[in-house]
């Protein structure tokens, strides 16, 4: 089975690069990647999590209060 | 800088590969850097612009309105004066509170100032003429009783002194690189206070900010909505190892090495006759920059003579700070500027107090 991935969508990349610091620090799989022009026009980046994943990085970015513009499985 | 400019070269937040990537972590280390050293609420609150000068200018021009009052001090330079003055013309005033002739601030002379229209408090914290440190803390706790916004420029400050967002009570704080944060020119900016929200303040200039690309308007939210355009980057990667440095090296231990040269120095040059010193003349009430002149001679003359004869480089004249020299007594011929550093010595102190000597022996 091939692995199955989760964007994170921010304002800017330097909201990416702070959820990044985080999930590095806690050891869970990110890599910054261009947004998908299917889901959205920006020409930024997003933060690519794994799917499996998702739920554990939703509740620490909402304990961290960090904003997202939303999380969409890919 | 070298790495950045050998290996990385990218324009950060301006695309998704992995150099832009690599450049825009950078940007952001400088950006937690800086929130640290200063005590910010959160990195992306800080502003990067062109230099300090930048940073003022966002938040005078950004947040001032007509019928907006403005207090200041008899001791700001024109980073400070010229904006205000020329918000002047746009129905905006100021009241610059008198100073000692030694350049000290009495708080409760700012407090009397205040008026129901008054919006802000700016005021820097130490000066560029004679290192005077204004009661920064104090003065930022008046402010926050009278619920005013205070702005405070640390061009002077940063790296000499502690100084903490929260608890000097300062909402918007400008700094720069390239003085004792002994980073590269062209890095400083604004840091914006969490009482203050991106939408208060107006940005100063507009335009592509690598996110957002779909809209023709100004983002809404920081540190986008204020940064725009390709940013000096290699200069702020230099910041960050300065920053490094710094950290390494410790605030407390560097201000500690000032004040025993600031002493040694303020102790030789009033030892010499015909020299008068401007300023408190106290190493706890100053900065290692000190200010004087030779009497008979002029300053240019003084600046001259140190270089070509003894090669000692100071500043001379009015030091872009025609307020402080009124203050100080010495406008408009201005006075020479001594200004000491980590990477000074006392054996630096020995020779300019002596060369300061010859020359005076030769006034008239």
């Amino acid at each position: 089975m091939s692995t199955e991935f989760a964007v994170i969508l921010v304002d800017s990349t330097s909201h990416a690069l702070r959820i990044e610091k985080l999930l590095v620090k806690h050891e869970l799989t990110c890599k910054l990647i261009p947004v998908p022009r299917h889901l959205s026009s920006d020409c930024g980046v997003c933060v690519r999590i794994l799917k499996q994943e998702m739920v554990e990085i939703k509740t620490l970015l909402s304990e961290h209060k960090i904003d997202t513009q939303s999380i969409e499985v890919l | 800088m070298s790495h950045y400019l050998d290996e990385v070269g990218a324009n950060p937040g301006r695309s998704g590969h992995r150099l832009s990537i690599e450049a825009a972590r950078i940007v952001y280390a400088v950006r937690e850097a800086i929130a640290n050293l200063f005590s910010a609420p959160d990195p992306l609150r800080v502003i990067f612009g062109l230099n300090i000068t930048d940073g003022i200018n966002l938040a005078l021009h950004g947040l001032l309105k007509s019928g907006d009052h403005v207090i200041t001090s008899g001791m700001e330079h024109n980073a400070v004066m010229r904006p205000l003055n020329d918000l002047l013309q746009h129905g905006v005033v100021f009241h610059q509170v008198v100073c000692e002739p030694d350049g000290m601030l009495d708080p409760q002379k700012v407090e009397n100032a205040v008026q129901p229209n008054t919006r802000l408090i700016v005021l820097n914290q130490a000066s560029n003429v004679c290192g005077t440190l204004l009661p920064i803390q104090e003065i930022g706790q008046i402010a926050r009783r009278k619920n005013l916004l205070y702005l405070v420029d640390t061009a002077q400050s940063a790296g000499v002194v502690p100084i903490d967002m929260e608890t000097d009570c300062i909402d918007l704080l400008t700094f720069t690189g390239h003085k004792s944060l002994y980073g590269p020119m062209g890095t400083g900016g604004l840091i914006i206070g969490g009482r203050i929200n991106p939408v208060e303040l107006h940005p100063t200039r507009q335009g592509g900010t690598g996110s957002r690309s779909e809209r023709e308007e100004q983002p809404d939210f920081f540190p986008d909505r204020f940064e725009c355009g390709t940013p000096n980057a290699v200069g702020l990667a230099g910041l960050l190892t300065a920053l490094e440095w710094l950290q390494t090296q410790g605030i407390d231990k560097i201000r500690a090495h000032e004040k025993i040269l600031c002493t040694l120095l303020l102790e030789g040059l009033t030892s010499i006759p015909k020299l008068v010193v401007y300023g408190p003349q106290n190493a706890e009430k100053q900065t290692a920059t000190i200010g004087f002149n030779i009497q008979g001679m002029e300053p240019s003359t003084v600046g001259l003579r140190l270089d070509d004869g003894y090669n000692i480089l100071c500043r001379v004249g009015l030091h872009c700070a025609p307020s402080a020299h009124r203050t100080l007594g010495t406008f408009p011929d201005g006075c020479v500027r001594f200004g000491l550093g980590a990477f000074n010595t006392q054996e630096d102190i020995y020779q300019a107090v002596e060369a300061v000597r010859t020359l005076a022996k030769e006034a008239t």
